[in-house]
């Protein structure tokens, strides 16, 4: 009990992650499939930003009086300044850097799904998969060896 | 060597220090005026040069390390492991002229076939969209950064979803072709950046060297990193169309614009296998026993596995470019067959494979996208008598077909010989009686589509048996430079076969953890994304 | 006199705020959390605000598609062409220092970052706008009487 609850993250990510990779294989209707890949994708994001996460960290910006003292200087200067400011933990910024990047991509997978969808819902008149599989039957019989 | 170096004088100065951004960031500029350009001849020379400049840098790239060893490119002059770099060895320097070579050929195509296929208004952002997915093909192989290979895989793997789409003026199942790889991929490319996520908890960095040399430390007793590559051999999986996780490529490759299939053919797996090589060999260390056995049981099981089923399905396949999609689907297989011996010779043959199988894929898809052209024939019982209607473009068919099966003297015998040669000298003789198995059924379903060719009469129209009417000069100089390549390839294999040795080296060497210039100190700098 | 009067007022007084927050955002990323991608998606979101509540028809007006599509690619030629001016000047691609070489307290860095950025909102914001009338300008199959 004591593990889950200090993996609490880990719990939260794995179930989402199984949510939407179980909505994505058992949904018949587009639109649920793809909300199901948003959810699936939304866990790694979870899972990113929370290996970002420093017991006691600050959000890691350096303070104010530090970056003074460091661009007075040369590239040394500043370099120096980042040693001064190593004494104060900082949370980790570069998965948070990732997942935007990660967002981004999500977000440009998802419109083009559904700019899918609409067009599929445009040429065969349903979003529903075993629908347009019946409505391509005589088409997939042509296919087939004769 | 000498001919190498003095090759090497023509190139200027800056492509041999910058090529490797270069590679990336020319298609992707250009892109955007593409997208831009209303005039779709215009649009069309753009990508033509950018294609072409992409050619020569590659192969620059290519002299170079040939001559002076691995190149690193550090991005925006920030050092690794902090900075994101590029970096170009034997591994990668053939895929990179692979993916150009392919690229500018399938250009030339592009011009009638793309303008039979899309409308006028859409062709300036479809060939934007098809540079983006040429550039991010490309990033994936140069980039070093485990997570950059991420963004690229998405980049690329986004505008072909784009593209595949596009083939719904010609069918309507491109749409959902499409819309099914789009759901794979996602799936793929997000295990994969799970299985990066993994990585980076456990070593804090996302440079490839880095992250080897942090698992040198770290060992194979780490359940994490255990996880990590499940992951990531999943994901890639799901790109390169391993066997049971090939499901979306027939679709994607039967329905989208014949131009853009030959692309994908013969490029997208390709680039999916070489990160899968970069990390099982180089980032990961393929004497850990569970690296070991997942090349040994997974890859080259799978890959018997692949061969026999999807040779199989291709036979009872009627539409031309399915065909060709399963049979895409069994030479991945061969590949990986000869990946999972890891022996020297064993990565030899399936790099080897992996050449000559682009090279022959793509003039398959070319020939089978003229017949399109000319004749709308999509069925391969349709395709009576057209050695005589269509005979250079049919013959050009043959050639690649006949490299398909293994024939000696061509380019597919080379690469078959020394997967055979590897097998023999592992003592897998059962994998040697796979691979005459499936060599038979690709003569079955090749034979088939020469036979309705060859030995069926004309058709008539009218009364009258069907005229000549042989595809534009534009289709038939890609598609027979692409045949004599198998030919010339299949009776002097030299260079080919020198290209996968280096290649093979650097897998045999392990783990590469050399990271030059390395945890200097960097200044600081402020400033949002 | 058409019905939503609080909505059209507090959205014509909100709009410009929310573009000028953006611009806040885009700004003060040089200096803390913030930048492009951000400012880009806010400024967007002023946008669709407005398109929301006057109509997709007025939105358009106010910013033609045809800007859209020219800002989604300007954004990457600023980008890239940041770093190319940097590959011109001598250095890598995107290495910013070279845009200042002898400044003591990394101007180079400052200026490329400030470019890079800039692009980056210009992008984005685009990207969302056209999203938006991408899917909001497809004929419905239902009126807004049926629902």
């Amino acid at each position: 009990m004591n593990g889950l609850l200090e993996h609490f993250n880990y719990a939260v990510v794995i179930f989402l992650m199984m949510l939407g990779l179980y909505v994505v294989f058992a949904s018949n209707n587009m639109i649920k499939k793809l909300v199901g890949l948003s959810v699936f994708q939304t866990s790694v994001f979870l899972l990113y930003i929370s290996l970002g996460k420093v017991t006691g960290g600050q959000p890691p910006i350096i303070a104010e009086e530090d970056l003074h003292a460091a661009t007075d200087g040369g590239h040394d200067v500043v370099a120096e300044g980042a040693h001064q400011a190593a004494d104060i933990i900082y949370s980790n910024p570069l998965p948070h850097v990732l997942i935007l990047t990660a967002i981004v991509v999500g977000v440009a997978t998802l419109a083009i799904g559904l700019a899918l969808v609409v067009r599929i819902r445009e040429v065969y008149g349903t979003i529903e998969e075993d629908e347009i599989d019946a409505l391509d039957y005589e088409r997939n019989l042509e296919g087939a060896a004769k | 060597m000498q001919v190498m170096f003095l090759l090497m004088t023509m190139f200027p100065e800056w492509i041999l220090s910058h090529g490797a951004a270069s590679l990336v960031v020319i298609p992707l500029i250009l892109a955007v005026l593409t997208a831009l350009n209303p005039n779709a001849k215009l649009a069309w020379a753009t990508v033509l040069g950018v294609t072409v400049l992409c050619v020569f840098t590659s192969l620059g790239l290519l002299l170079q390390i040939t001559a002076h060893g691995p190149i690193h490119y550090n991005m925006g002059g920030w050092k690794p492991p902090l900075g994101i770099g590029y970096y170009v060895d034997g591994l990668n320097a053939p895929i990179l002229l692979l993916i150009s070579l392919v690229a500018f050929l399938c250009t030339i195509y592009a011009l009638p076939s793309v303008a039979a296929e899309v409308e006028p208004k859409k062709k300036g952002p479809f060939y934007a969209a098809f540079l983006i997915s040429f550039a991010g093909l490309l990033g994936m192989v140069v980039t070093a950064d485990a997570f950059n290979v991420f963004v690229f895989l998405e980049v690329s793997s986004i505008s072909t979803y784009v593209l595949v789409g596009m083939g719904a003026s010609r069918d309507r199942r491109a749409l959902t072709s499409s819309f099914n790889y789009l759901i794979m991929g996602s799936i793929g490319a997000t295990f994969f950046v799970i299985g990066i996520g993994f990585l980076y908890m456990q070593t804090g960095t996302l440079n490839m060297m880095d992250i080897a040399r942090v698992l040198q430390d770290i060992g194979s007793q780490d359940r994490v990193v255990r996880l990590a590559f499940a992951f990531i051999v999943i994901g890639l999986g799901l790109k390169l169309a391993m066997f049971p996780l090939h499901m979306w490529l027939p679709g994607a490759y039967a329905y989208a614009p014949s131009f853009f299939t030959t692309f994908l053919a013969a490029t997208a797996t390709k680039a999916a296998l070489y990160l899968l090589l970069r990390f099982t060999f180089t980032v990961f260390d393929p004497s850990w026993d569970f690296v070991a056995t997942a090349i040994m049981i997974l890859l080259a099981g799978l890959g018997i596995l692949g061969m026999l089923a999807a040779s199989l399905q291709a036979i009872f396949q009627n539409d031309l470019r399915r065909v060709l999609a399963y049979s895409s689907v069994a030479q991945v297989g061969y590949m990986l067959l000869g990946i999972g011996m890891a022996t020297t010779l064993g990565l030899t043959a399936g790099y080897l494979h992996m050449l000559n199988h682009a090279i022959m894929k793509g003039a398959l898809f070319i020939a089978a996208g003229a017949f399109w052209y000319r004749f709308g024939i999509t069925q391969v019982t349709d395709m009576r008598g057209l050695g005589k209607t269509m005979p250079w473009t049919m013959a050009g068919f043959t050639v690649a077909g006949i490299s398909l099966i293994g024939v000696p003297g061509t380019a597919g015998f080379v690469s078959k010989l020394t997967l055979v040669r590897a097998a023999a000298e592992n003592g897998w003789w059962w994998a040697i009686g796979v691979i005459v198995v499936t060599s038979i059924l690709a003569i079955i379903y090749i034979g088939r589509i020469i036979e309705q060719a060859y030995f069926q009469p004309v058709p008539e129209l009218k009364g009258k048996p069907v005229a000549r009417n042989e595809a534009p000069y534009t289709m038939l100089i890609p598609l027979w430079i692409l045949a004599l390549s198998t030919l010339v390839f299949g009776v002097n294999a030299e260079w080919t076969t020198s290209l996968a040795q280096s290649a093979a080296h650097v897998l045999d060497a392990g783990p590469n953890t050399n990271i030059p210039g390395a945890h200097e100190v960097m200044p600081v700098v402020t400033g949002g994304h | 006199m058409s019905p939503h009067v609080i909505l059209r007022v507090v959205s014509k007084l909100l709009i410009p705020l929310i573009a000028l927050f953006a611009l806040y955002v885009q700004f003060h990323g040089d200096f803390g959390p913030g930048g492009g991608f951000q400012a880009g998606v806010i400024f967007a979101s002023a946008i669709i605000l407005y398109a929301l509540i006057f109509g997709l028809d007025e939105a358009k007006r106010a910013i033609p598609p045809s800007w859209v599509r020219i800002g989604m690619s300007t954004g990457v030629i600023i980008y890239g062409g940041t770093g190319v001016a940097t590959w011109l000047l001598g250095g890598e691609f995107l290495n910013y220092t070279f845009f200042a070489p002898d400044s003591t307290h990394a101007a180079g860095q400052h200026w490329g970052i400030f470019a890079v950025e800039l692009g980056v909102l210009c992008t984005v914001a685009s990207a969302m706008v056209a999203i938006f009338y991408a899917f909001g300008s497809r004929t419905t199959e239902l009126t807004d009487e049926d629902w």
